[in-house]
């Protein structure tokens, strides 16, 4: 089957090559008929990482340990769905996941792509084909997933116990989804500029795409931090790490990309800017790639350091050179069709809206690259870590969040005194309400104290929105509450869906906010031993070591160290945390043993239970105990998130995208007229 | 176990086994009234009440560790150690280090350190320049905010005001030109209508607009 795989990786490598050649050369001679070719080989490629696919998967299943990455990343007792995920687990078999869902990709956008932008299509063929191509090399020239070993090992390494996790099967997966995805507006951005077609279309196009990437980089990282929450045993899901940098960086500049691409499709403004934001997510997905796979930058995160870092630098300066050069070229021809007409406009609350996020983006960037500007111009090595990036971005998130409650209160165009009157006295008022209640009860905390207020606002923002929609929906079409209710988010899920991703964020602050409450002990006791500790909330929690079971599992053996907990003198269960020892099919140690958190999750908040080990060998326990305020919030969060953005990306439900701006105006006049009735 | 050869007779055997098969069905009013977790009182090995268990396989519960002091939970020494790098590559601190990574021989040997260094009567400032003075800058989990340093705390606010500033001022010359060549993109310029009708305008407009 390697032969197969790696026979496979060939025919992909080469007929990628053959798209990208006639692809440029249809267009060049213009001649359309070849676009036909092009699409099949687009298919062909995907066919043909398929096939490589299933030969990986197929090594992996067989427990095939001649294969060099069968042998490292699993072993006869592991688990099969670990088994399944140890496919993207490694270096290797990550980057033929990232070519066969970026091939897939491909296909799917020429395949689902509408006719009217089929002079576009072999633009984006050639693209797409480049990356898949691209990610092909580096398999074919410095990392194989099918490289055979001198000998047979009677069982592998087996997969690392912190992967050994559900959050570590589906997380990688998403987080690739994100970034791969991002492909294709990169593709459809590169399309418009070498054919001209500036106008709105190529957005039109991409719409779905940026949507679906944002959601998988949303729901990536949110199950990164869960994986590290529940996996890593540090207390938090978070870290500043240069890999979670990288994969929020994207995020950051693709969330700015869907604020400000709704000006360019209602006003006909900042199309350069929205060309470079698409520009730059594609080639910040590459950059968090490469920090990832270099190991120019430590991190826990990080791949076995390789030499295919060089690989990645490579593409990356030479896409950004292309993509940059392109858009110099056609610099004139994006010139905005009208001008901002006032700072107090909602237009202007999106362009600061964008300018925090990409300052987010850059501060985020310029941290992670600090260490090594410091060692290049003073020869001095420096740590960055969360006190710094805590330090610069906390006030930049805080006013990000302000701005998230600011914006929809500005009307269009020019807001009027009146109006922001209007707007703003609900909102501000909630946020006062807030703010006094959280003074009365004693919250001192500053930067948190500011996150609960602002979120409080954002919230009084959006429950206005929502009674405004569903008030002029009642008295136009004389509904009930709930049928006008639903039906407004029906008929605008696009803007309803966003402000539902907007109460998403707001739960996410509230919930990073109160972690600056945690509470955390480390404690050694014997069985029958108590601690208690008091929790932000005011509970009491009673914490009695009940002993150490020690019992083997299929690729392990576990010491469980178990607490019996009260909650203000009431009896509420027990919690375990475990230490791992995992080993092979012949009972040999694989790894390091790790440990397994207890945690018992509510709406206030996590009890955090970590097992450090034994007083010399015996049921003496040595014990951490956080209790974590809000947590669960960052999960909601999440699904929340998630929701309203696949309710915004949900098929129909919402007026088609006016195809230039005097849509608007036409719109505007006809209803001063309206008015006058 | 039930041995036979230890009771010695077929009797006592009987009467063991009725008492095993019996048991269960006497103790069930009693286990009725304790609570649903098991409580401390039915182990075999309670602190102050006898020997702690010794376990079966201790190499797999991890290094072995000493137990914690009440310095451990000292808020002054975890606020010193978050502000610690951990040097065995992991890119914590110590303290989250130490607590969290426990096959990690290089946060212990730090955080003896740093409990050392507070012992000789040193200020928390003083236990940070000592460990920069021997490891150098990156001891520290967030560089000292002077000399080139500061570059890397301002540099992003100071981007982010003057690029906001530039925008301010670039917008602001726009409108100014376009005011001037008696321009004005409003599609609401030529209609004669009073403020309260405009206004009536923009609240209908943002009530149903997409």
């Amino acid at each position: 089957m390697t032969l197969l795989g790696q026979f496979s990786l060939w025919v992909a490598f080469l007929v990628g090559l053959w798209c990208v050649a006639i692809a440029l050369w249809g267009r060049w001679q213009d001649r359309p008929e070849l676009a036909v070719t092009v699409t099949r080989s687009v298919y062909v490629v995907f066919g043909a990482l398929v096939v490589a696919s299933i030969a990986l998967w197929k090594g992996l299943i067989s427990h095939d340990f001649n294969i060099e990455y069968v042998a490292a990343y699993t072993s006869r007792n592991l688990p099969p769905y670990y088994i399944v995920s140890a496919f993207w687990a490694g270096q290797k078999g990550s980057l033929l996941f990232w070519a066969v869902v970026l091939s897939l990709f491909a296909s799917l956008a020429q395949l689902l792509t509408p006719r009217r932008f089929a002079d576009l299509m072999p633009y984006v063929a050639a693209v797409t084909s480049s990356v898949v191509v691209f990610f092909v090399s580096v398999m074919l020239f410095g990392s194989s997933p099918f490289e055979r070993l001198a000998f047979t090992p009677a069982d592998g390494r087996g997969l690392n116990p912190q992967l050994q996790n559900v959050g570590m099967v589906i997380h990688p997966p998403m987080l690739y989804l994100g970034y791969i995805s991002i492909t294709i507006p990169f593709a459809f951005a590169i399309a418009a500029l070498l054919s001209r077609r500036l106008d709105t279309g190529w957005i039109q196009a991409i719409r779905k795409w940026t949507l679906v990437s944002w959601l998988f980089l949303s729901i990536g990282i949110t199950l990164g931090m869960w994986w590290a929450y529940v996996e890593l045993g540090w207390g938090g899901y978070w870290a500043w790490d240069p890999v979670e940098n990288a994969s929020f960086l994207p995020w950051l500049t693709m969330t700015a990309f869907l604020h400000s691409v709704m000006i360019q499709e209602k006003r006909g403004m900042l199309k350069r800017w929205n060309l470079g934001l698409i520009v730059g997510t594609f080639l910040l997905s590459i950059f968090g790639t490469f920090i990832t796979r270099s190991g120019v930058i430590a991190s826990v995160h990080s791949f076995t350091q390789s030499n295919v870092g060089y690989f990645f630098l490579a593409f990356l300066t030479l896409a950004a050179v292309l993509s940059f050069t392109l858009l110099y070229t056609r610099w004139p021809q994006l010139e905005a069709e009208v001008q901002l007409e006032s700072m107090l406009s909602r237009e202007a609350a999106f362009l600061f809206n964008n300018l925090l996020l990409v300052g987010i983006a850059f501060s985020v960037l310029w941290g992670t690259l600090f260490p090594i500007l410091s060692e290049a111009v003073r020869g001095t090595k420096i740590t960055v870590g969360p006190p710094f990036f805590n330090r610069v971005n906390v006030p930049l998130g805080l006013l990000l969040l302000a701005l998230t409650g600011i914006g929809p209160l500005i009307a269009w165009r020019k807001a009027s005194a009146a109006n922001l009157r209007r707007q703003f006295v609900a909102p501000t008022a909630t946020a006062a309400v807030a703010l006094a209640g959280l003074l009365a009860a004693g919250v001192r905390e500053f930067y948190s104290t500011v996150a609960f207020t602002l979120a409080a606002f954002v919230a009084g923002t959006v429950v206005q929105e929502f009674s405004r929609g569903v008030r002029a929906r009642r008295r136009m079409h004389h509904e009930s509450v709930p049928v006008a209710f639903f039906r407004l988010i029906a008929r605008n899920r696009r803007r309803y869906g966003g402000y539902i991703v907007h109460v998403g964020i707001l739960i996410y602050f509230v919930a990073f906010a109160g972690m600056a409450f945690r509470v955390q002990r480390e404690a050694t006791l014997k069985p029958g031993d108590s601690i208690e500790l008091k929790s932000p909330f005011g509970h009491t929690y009673k914490f009695t070591h009940v002993g150490i079971s020690q019992y083997e599992a299929l690729n392990r053996v576990v010491s469980a160290a178990t607490v019996q907990v009260e909650v203000d003198g009431r009896p509420a269960g027990l919690l375990t945390s475990e230490k791992r020892q995992h080993v092979d099919s012949f009972k040999r140690p694989t790894f390091e043993p790790s440990t397994e958190v207890g945690i018992r999750s509510g709406l206030r908040e996590d009890l955090y239970l970590v097992f450090a080990g034994a007083v010399n060998g015996t049921e003496e326990a040595v014990y951490r105990f956080n209790i974590n305020p809000l947590v669960w919030w960052v999960w909601f969060g999440g699904f929340v998130l998630a929701f309203g953005g696949i309710l915004t990306m949900w098929p129909g439900g919402g007026p088609a995208i006016a195809p230039s701006r005097s849509v608007q105006s036409g719109y505007g006049v006809s209803l001063v007229g309206a008015g006058r009735e | 176990m039930i041995v036979m050869g230890e009771s010695g007779s077929r009797r006592e055997f009987l009467r063991r086994g009725v008492g095993w098969i019996m048991a269960p069905a006497l103790l069930v009013p009693a286990a009725a009234r304790l609570p649903l977790a098991p409580t401390a009182a039915v182990q075999d090995s309670l602190a102050g009440r006898g020997a702690v268990g010794t376990l079966h396989d201790p190499l797999a519960a991890g290094a072995p560790r000493a137990p914690t002091g009440a310095e451990e939970n000292e808020a002054e020494i975890q606020a010193i150690e978050t502000r610690l790098a951990c040097n065995c590559g992991c890119t914590l601190d110590v303290f989250t280090c130490r607590t969290t990574d426990f096959s990690c021989t290089y946060s212990p040997r730090l955080h003896r350190e740093v409990l050392a260094l507070r012992s000789q009567g040193k200020t928390a400032q003083q236990v940070l320049d000592a460990f920069v003075a021997k490891y150098g800058e990156k001891a520290l989990m967030a560089p000292k905010p002077k000399g080139f340093n500061l570059a890397g705390y301002l540099v992003p606010g100071v981007a982010i005001a003057s690029v906001g500033a530039a925008l301010v001022l670039l917008i602001g010359r726009r409108r100014r030109v376009a005011a001037a060549a008696g321009g004005g993109s409003s599609p609401l310029a030529g209609v004669e209508a009073s403020p309260d009708e405009l206004e009536r305008l923009r609240q209908a407009l943002a009530e149903v607009e997409d």
